[in-house]
């Protein structure tokens, strides 16, 4: 298991995968929202938390596709289906080694990010907590996605159309703890939901993914 | 002895198809004399409403689809988990040719909702629960249309489609209690519930029954016509390639 995440993570970062990808698809968002809305400063630091999770959640979306994809094509996810690990743990493992390699690089990049949009000083800690807690869920969703559409030609555009509805949880209590964290207000319930989210698609998504990966390699 | 009977029985495609043929007629034909009875009685023999004038009178199209967008997803869930479970075809079949009805009656109940809104709320749209919950619907309904258009092998495309209304289900219940808490509603509560004291008054709710029972019976009759030309295609498609073997 260790040597598969390894594996994973060694790819994403040397053979040109999504490691820089997600990081820098993130910065354009944050660079072209003062852009399009103005570079108003007090506007900025009201939608900045938003901001931040839909450019996280976006990045995420692009890099689900490298999850299955390489590994389908050249034949070692036929492999891995043979090997003594079972399908759950594979597909968990590989939704760690997105998570590792997409999500913890914008985590720990939200508060460059956060000051470009002028983010309240109180909003920082919100923001990367949010995306810290919330990001899991959103790799673990998208790995169900990038499995339902392991066996297509060109499955990018069915992929976001597929995951993007499942999203929408995830990303409504991770927004809103930022939003009322950066105004100090109670973020006790959106944050026990978020987290229950995540724990709940990490405890039961695998079986749904590892299910769909069994019917495509059929 | 008399041969034991059970509903498994339809799920062989030739006796779904002897007992779709015989209902198919009855159903479509009571469905549209009753939606024609439920609109005919709403729009012209129910008085205006004090406040809302005329245009209380889309009730009669947008609760019955609203209704029926939600019930087609169910059917869809239950079809699936029936294919996963018992390998049935019909069951793949039947929620592959629910969802595009569920679309219809989605875009329905979205259209009328606006319609109506546009002169009572002043607006075409706003960020509701109800709205909001109703366009993630749609989405789910688009990606899983979607997803079966862009699987060749039926087999493969009845599985994840099915494992996709499974997952989709559990999250869009999620998505209706997320988008609660987000937002509080400009919609008014459920008006037909059984409990209620406040229900919508007699005089509008028997030509709403009305409305929802034909739309009931018209979603059924267009489930079993797409199910029945699903099954035809596949007949067609396996007297093809026997044409091309010999």
């Amino acid at each position: 298991m260790i040597a598969l995440l390894d594996r994973d993570i060694k790819l994403a970062i040397r053979a040109g995968g999504g490691f820089g990808l997600g990081l820098a698809f993130f910065l354009i968002v944050v660079v072209l929202v003062p852009f399009s809305v103005g570079p108003k400063s007090d506007l900025l630091a009201i939608i900045a938390p938003g901001i931040l999770w839909l450019g996280a959640l976006l990045a995420c979306l692009l890099s689900l596709d490298r999850i299955f994809a390489l590994d389908y094509e050249d034949g070692s996810l036929d492999l891995l289906a043979t090997s003594p690990l079972p399908m759950e743990a594979i597909v968990s493992i590989k939704a760690l080694a997105h998570f590792l390699t997409t999500a913890v690089p914008l985590v720990l990049a939200t508060p460059l990010f956060g000051v470009m949009l002028n983010l309240q000083a109180e909003g920082f800690v919100w923001v990367m907590i949010s995306l810290a807690v919330g990001t899991p869920a959103l790799s673990v969703i998208g790995t169900f996605g990038a499995a339902l559409t392991v066996g297509l030609k060109r499955g990018g555009l069915l992929l976001s159309i597929l995951v993007l509805p499942l999203y929408v949880p995830t990303l409504i209590f991770g927004a809103e703890v930022a939003r009322r964290g950066t105004l100090g207000m109670d973020i006790q319930t959106p944050l026990l939901m978020l987290a229950g989210i995540t724990f709940a698609t990490i405890a039961l998504l695998p079986f749904a993914s590892a299910a769909v990966i069994r019917i495509n390699l059929r | 002895m008399s041969e034991k009977r059970s509903l498994w029985e339809y799920a062989n495609p030739r006796k779904f198809m002897g007992l779709s043929g015989t209902l198919l007629p009855w159903v479509a034909i009571s469905g549209g004399a009753l939606l024609l009875i439920g609109l005919i009685w709403g729009f012209f023999f129910t008085p205006d409403d004090y406040r809302q004038g005329s245009t209380v009178k889309i009730i009669y199209l947008h609760v019955p689809s609203a209704l029926m967008a939600i019930n087609a997803w169910f059917m869809m869930l239950v079809a699936s988990l029936i294919w996963l479970i018992r390998r049935h075809h019909v069951s793949a079949l039947a929620a592959r040719a629910a969802a595009p009805v569920g679309v219809a009656m989605t875009v329905i109940a979205l259209v009328t909702g606006a319609i109506w809104g546009q002169p009572m709320w002043g607006t075409w749209w706003v960020w509701d629960p109800r709205l909001t919950s109703f366009l993630i619907l749609f989405l789910f309904y688009l990606g899983y249309i979607a997803l079966w258009s862009a699987i060749e092998n039926d087999d493969t495309a009845a599985d994840l489609t099915s494992v996709l209304a499974i997952v989709g289900s559990v999250f869009a219940v999620l998505s209706r209690y997320a988008v609660n808490f987000w937002n509080q509603g400009l919609h008014q509560g459920a008006s037909l519930s059984m409990d209620k004291e406040e229900n919508v008054a007699d005089i509008f709710y028997y030509p709403l029954l009305v409305a929802i029972a034909a739309f009931i019976l018209i979603f059924v009759a267009l489930v079993l016509l797409r199910t029945r030309t699903e099954i035809r295609a596949r007949q067609l498609r396996a007297y093809m390639a026997r044409e091309r073997m010999q």
